[in-house]
């Protein structure tokens, strides 16, 4: 099974934003073992100069990933097949409580080399009124 | 922290509740992350930690060296699988980080991340704000 590659610069984009919510990154803290104040104590993201709870580095996956299943699920990959190769965040802010993102997945590249297929995305999450937040890309493995 | 500096490693541990706990909070129930059998399936050893639990545990050595909102950039490839056995003790990961550059208020920081001896993430770095 080849990768199309008509599917380079096609894009992705949930119907609704994400609402980032303060119960969802202390979750998300707590599943990492995460125990930082800043991620649970609006108080102590505030003496750091946010203006709520600030969620860990990886939390922007959440927004990402279901992305790329999707692109997946377009290109008929079964899941089944896919290994994570590799990921990229590059922040201009943290996330934090109180937001509401919109993500857009545009698929990248496709390629092959040595019987497997890559399938690189990059997804630019924003808030609603368009103020940048990360940048999210994805490198993923599609095994025989 | 100057270019050369060690950063002080880090040390995780991962159990089997652990890789439940993240399934529930990051939404992804790949079965090769709670079910051996499917995980020996697809010819793995075992259940294996999610590579973004693996990530998100790197996370944590660079936002304790550097502060809580002072990561730039992080990137990682998913070198070698983490394999959590289902036991009390679960799987150590380590991660340690030495400086690369310094320049502008930002360091940049190769990770070393490894699990049982392996390196289970490589081209790991980190770009922070000092």
């Amino acid at each position: 099974m080849a990768l199309d590659p008509d599917a380079v610069g096609r894009t992705y984009a949930p119907p609704a934003p994400y609402l980032v919510g303060r119960e969802k990154i202390r979750e998300f803290a707590d599943a990492i073992g995460e125990s930082g104040a800043a991620y649970r104590d609006p108080a102590a993201a505030a003496a750091l100069g946010h203006p709520d709870v600030i969620a860990p580095p990886t939390f922007p996956i959440l927004l990402a990933m279901p992305a790329s299943v999707a692109v997946c699920a377009d290109l008929g990959i079964d899941m089944a097949h896919v290994v994570h190769g590799d990921q990229r965040f590059a922040y201009t802010r943290p996330v934090r409580a109180g937001d509401r993102l919109v993500s857009v997945t545009t698929v990248e590249k496709v390629m092959a080399r040595a019987g497997n297929e890559f399938l690189s995305t990059r997804t630019d999450i924003t808030t609603d009124t368009g103020e940048a937040v990360v940048a999210v890309w994805s490198r993923l493995v599609v095994r025989p | 922290m100057t270019p050369g500096t060690a950063l002080p490693a880090q040390t995780y541990r991962v159990t089997r509740a652990d890789l439940v706990r993240y399934a529930g909070a990051s939404l992804d129930f790949n079965p090769i992350h709670w079910s051996d059998r499917r995980a020996t399936e697809v010819g793995l050893p075992g259940v294996i930690a999610h590579g973004m639990f693996t990530m998100a545990l790197a996370g944590r050595a660079v936002t304790t060296w550097a502060g809580p909102d002072a990561v730039i950039e992080f990137s990682v490839r998913f070198a070698r699988p983490v394999v959590v056995p289902d036991d009390e003790e679960g799987a150590e990961v380590t991660v340690g980080g030495t400086v690369l550059t310094v320049s502008d208020g930002v360091a940049e920081v190769d990770l070393a991340v490894t699990s049982g001896g392996d390196k289970v993430l490589s081209l790991a770095r980190a770009r922070m704000r000092l």
